[in-house]
């Protein structure tokens, strides 16, 4: 336990010194001050967050009707999308990008220069998590029970969804959000191939030609990461559901 | 958002409908979705790798899977993953046992889980930039060990940027997983088990060795396998890090997309299938594995 926590602890405690040595033999935030005030940090970081944005609307669109199908109409099909949704693991974003490339660069149909490539991309990458968290949000209430309840009090399917399925599946929904959020935000493979000015792909230029930027862009990642994790459990705790939302990201 | 399925409204009940035969129309939208953007880009990654620059069938790019540089990178990719497969994963379970049988406090049960939840997310770029300001020529920690305790790391062959220096850098996230993963099936283990093995006259040890050890094989061994495949097809870290100094797979194919010297797209093909060959290999046995361990970790 106390090597974990050293093993742990040390790199982000180096990584904070580190950074903070932004001006030659004085300790404080000039790399940070760097770092905000380069133009290309917040065009890349704003692109990223419109393709997370993009990603979380999209993916939840597809899944939250798909899973809720499965619930209550096609038991059956469980495995196959269950299967599906674990296939991200399988390929590799760098086989998938690959891939995505070789389909999509010749007509008929001509993608790789439109950012929807690179959303469906995230999307797939998404799945599993997405998947997850739906799903254990699903299971934790009586979808079953609770939509024929509705039914006989005269609700219409409109209604059900809105005013009780997703209502009641909120903190799923939105540690899916936030655990899709943080995986595309610093994504690299896919948006280096194909060729975006992400965020992921800027913080590795700034790693090649610069020294103490980077550790100031790790630090702040890595706080950009607790703050969703931690809003996360936050909302898991304040709205009393059970099941830990971060064991639903693996 | 436009979450309902472009199946047929009125025939969606709560009930087992009387015509089953139309349920499968809920999942088409998901279904086109997963063909379109996995299923069939993976399947003209594997077209590809039998195919010549012509289009013409070949088996040119499988042969080359067997060039020595080639399989060297194979077989320095499968090192990796190993290593940080079982290195995290006894730690992993280590950690995560100390806090669910291990009887330490709660407090810091959510604070491990918490944190592993983090820390496994903190992957790629970022993650390689942490280790450089600590590990590396001049991180902080070596300059410590150098100028402190009279301790130079790399005159003693350590080199952050080489297999070691990787393997340790992708402890990182893969040790955290580790946790995340494990702790439901340490959770699943019963104190009514070892109760009825100590009632029935079982030393703690016997306990171990023949009841929870068993039961927990399947779920342990899943777990690594997982983490396997999570090093294997890792990309960013490695990129970031050593900045394709050391010969990985996923670097591999990288260099054959963006057209450097080494641009040869079907030799990528070949590399991706063999990529997917392996982790299928891995999936079918964790999934394998997953159902011998669920008849007793429910």
């Amino acid at each position: 336990m106390f090597f974990g926590f050293l093993y742990f602890f040390v790199p982000l405690a180096a990584t904070f010194f580190f950074s903070l040595h932004g001006k030659r033999g004085v300790l404080g935030f000039a790399a940070y001050r760097r770092v905000f005030a380069d133009p290309q940090f917040l065009t890349t970081f704003t692109f990223s967050f419109e393709m997370a944005v993009c990603t979380i609307v999209v993916g939840l669109a597809l899944i939250i009707p798909t899973v809720i199908w499965i619930h209550l109409r096609a038991p059956w099909a469980k495995p196959i999308v269950e299967t599906f949704s674990l296939l991200p693991f399988v390929i590799p974003p760098i086989v998938l990008v690959f891939g995505l490339i070789r389909m999509y660069s010749a007509p008929p149909f001509q993608l790789v220069s439109s950012p929807a490539l690179l959303v469906a991309g995230y999307v797939v990458l998404a799945f599993p998590y997405i998947y997850r968290a739906v799903d254990a949000g699903l299971r934790a209430m009586d979808l079953r029970g609770l939509t024929e309840a509705a039914q006989s009090l005269g609700a219409g399917w409109g209604t059900i969804m809105f005013r009780i399925v997703l209502p009641n599946m909120r903190v799923s929904l939105l540690s899916a959000a936030f655990l899709t959020f943080s995986i595309v935000i610093g994504e690299l493979t896919l948006a280096v191939m194909l060729a975006w000015p992400a965020f992921g792909p800027y913080m590795a230029l700034v790693g090649r030609d610069l020294a103490y930027e980077p550790t100031a862009l790790a630090i702040l990642s890595f706080l950009l990461t607790w703050g969703l994790i931690g809003l996360i459990q936050f909302a898991s705790r304040s709205l009393v559901s059970q099941g830990s939302a971060v064991g639903g990201a693996h | 958002m436009t979450d309902r399925p472009a199946g047929p409204r009125g025939a969606l009940t709560a009930r087992p409908s009387s015509s089953p035969r139309r349920a499968w129309l809920g999942i088409v939208p998901f279904a086109l979705f997963a063909l379109a953007f996995m299923i069939l880009p993976a399947s003209s990654i594997l077209l590809g790798s039998f195919q010549d620059e012509h289009g013409a069938f070949t088996l040119a790019n499988i042969a080359h899977l067997a060039r020595p540089d080639i399989l060297k990178c194979y077989l320095v990719t499968i090192q990796v993953s190993a290593v940080t497969a079982v290195a995290g994963g006894l730690f992993g379970l280590l950690l995560a046992f100390s806090v669910t049988l291990g009887g330490l406090p709660k407090a810091l049960r959510s604070g491990l889980l918490t944190f592993s939840g983090v820390a496994s997310n903190f992957a790629g770029v970022p993650l390689a930039f942490a280790f450089i300001a600590t590990m590396g020529r001049v991180g902080i920690v070596t300059v410590i060990l150098k100028t402190v305790f009279g301790v130079n790391l790399y005159e003693h062959g350590f080199n952050l940027y080489s297999f070691w220096g990787l393997c340790l850098t992708y402890l990182y996230f893969q040790l955290p997983l580790m946790v995340l993963i494990i702790t439901p099936a340490l959770d699943g283990v019963k104190k009514e088990w070892r109760e009825a093995s100590e009632s029935l006259g079982a030393s703690g040890f016997q306990y171990w060795v023949h009841i929870a050890l068993p039961i927990l094989a399947p779920p342990l061994l899943s777990s690594m396998i997982l983490l396997f495949g999570n090093a294997f097809g890792a990309y960013a870290t490695a990129y970031a890090l050593t900045g394709g100094l050391l010969n990985l797979v996923p670097i591999l194919i990288g260099a054959q997309i963006q057209g450097d010297v080494l641009h040869d797209p079907n030799l990528g093909y070949a590399l991706a299938f063999g990529m997917v060959v392996v982790m299928t290999a891995c999936i079918l046995a964790y999934t394998a594995l997953q159902k011998r361990a669920s008849r007793w970790l429910r």
